[in-house]
């Protein structure tokens, strides 16, 4: 197999472990929502990150010639194989770290979405394209969610900023570059996420000056999450997220 | 402030058209913050499965209802007057939701 398909398999099952864990997380959330309507909405959107993932990970699969199937790709790799960015591994902490994760997640997908729509590879432009509607809806909820909690009572803006405070040094490697993503620039099959960074700084510190949170200083910073190099939540959660394949291989819904 | 909060979020009923050229039926009722929230949540309970292509959401204490014993001041004088009622006309097949 040639280098440039690897690169392209690494990328394509990237952009598959980022909706994979995070729509893991989000589906935690299920059935401890704090009420009802919240916990249909919430597992609405980890359906979709989930769906998303799934769509990936069939290309990858195909790329591979069907070495693996899309359920061996996401339930029998370890750790150190998965290429998620830091951030959607994190631990849905309280409702407030939930939602302020995944503002900054959906202003980040609103804007690489838009250009991974206009990728040369056909297959990820069309994953790209559908995703987007989705992406459009959970930024207008979390967003919405963001205000309400920050500039809501003095208990939910406490969280909010707290929830902030802890997130933002995972926000640079959103807009870093793994090695296979750069090589697959010159042919446009992948997106300059460095590019975006300006953007999404000027979305997210407007939402959140309406939200009269403070925008935490850039003090610390970690990258690693696509070269395979996780926090130690990645593997507690595999644990779990793969326990039923693993346990017993090959079984189906 | 770290008291659990007792009281419900206001009570919307929620209407869904489900397709074009169809009026907005009543299909239930969500708790939400205010209008703006009870829309994404109506979206998010109700049209999950492609039943809608448009909401209607109303503050259930905006909605007057009519009350039992009124009944027979305000049903029962149109029992006996079949003549207000159209079942004389045969409808096209064409004609559906009607």
């Amino acid at each position: 197999m040639t280098e440039k398909h690897n690169n392209l398999i690494n990328h394509v099952i990237a952009l598959g472990d980022d909706s994979m864990i995070l729509g893991q997380r989000l589906s935690e959330w299920c059935y401890h929502a704090p009420f009802l309507e919240e916990d249909l909405a919430l597992a609405n959107v980890a359906l979709d990150f989930i769906g998303r993932a799934q769509m990936f990970y069939e290309y990858a699969s195909q790329l591979e010639q069907g070495k693996r199937s899309a359920d061996q790709i996401a339930f029998l790799r370890d750790t150190r194989d998965y290429r998620n960015l830091l951030i959607m591994e994190l631990p849905i902490g309280d409702f407030a770290f939930t939602m302020a994760r995944q503002f900054m997640v959906d202003a980040y997908n609103n804007l690489y979405l838009q250009q991974l729509a206009k990728s040369s590879d056909k297959t990820l432009a069309a994953i790209a394209a559908k995703a987007i509607k989705e992406t459009d809806y959970h930024l207008r909820r979390s967003q919405e969610w963001v205000l309400r909690l920050g500039d809501g009572t003095d208990e939910s803006h406490r969280r909010i900023q707290k929830a902030f405070d802890e997130l933002w040094g995972y926000s640079a490697e959103l807009f870093a570059m793994s090695e296979y993503e750069s090589a697959l620039l010159s042919k446009q099959i992948s997106v300059d996420r460095s590019a975006l960074s300006a953007e999404w700084k000027t979305l997210v510190t407007d939402t959140l000056n309406q939200a009269t949170v403070k925008i935490p200083s850039d003090e610390w910073q970690v990258t690693g999450g696509r070269e395979g190099i996780h926090t130690e939540h990645h593997g507690h959660m595999l644990a779990e997220m793969q326990y039923l394949q693993r346990t017993y291989p090959g079984v189906e819904w | 402030m770290n008291k659990k909060q007792k009281t419900h979020t206001p009570l919307f009923e929620i209407f869904i058209r489900s397709k074009r050229g169809l009026d907005h039926k009543h299909v239930g009722s969500l708790h939400a913050e205010d209008a703006e929230q009870a829309l994404e949540y109506a979206r998010d309970c109700y049209t999950r499965r492609s039943e809608g292509v448009s909401i209607w959401v109303v503050n259930s204490k905006d909605i007057v209802a009519s009350q039992e014993e009124d009944a027979a001041s305000f049903y029962d004088p149109m029992e006996d007057k079949p003549y207000r009622h159209a079942t004389h006309y045969v409808l096209p097949d064409a004609i559906k939701n009607m």
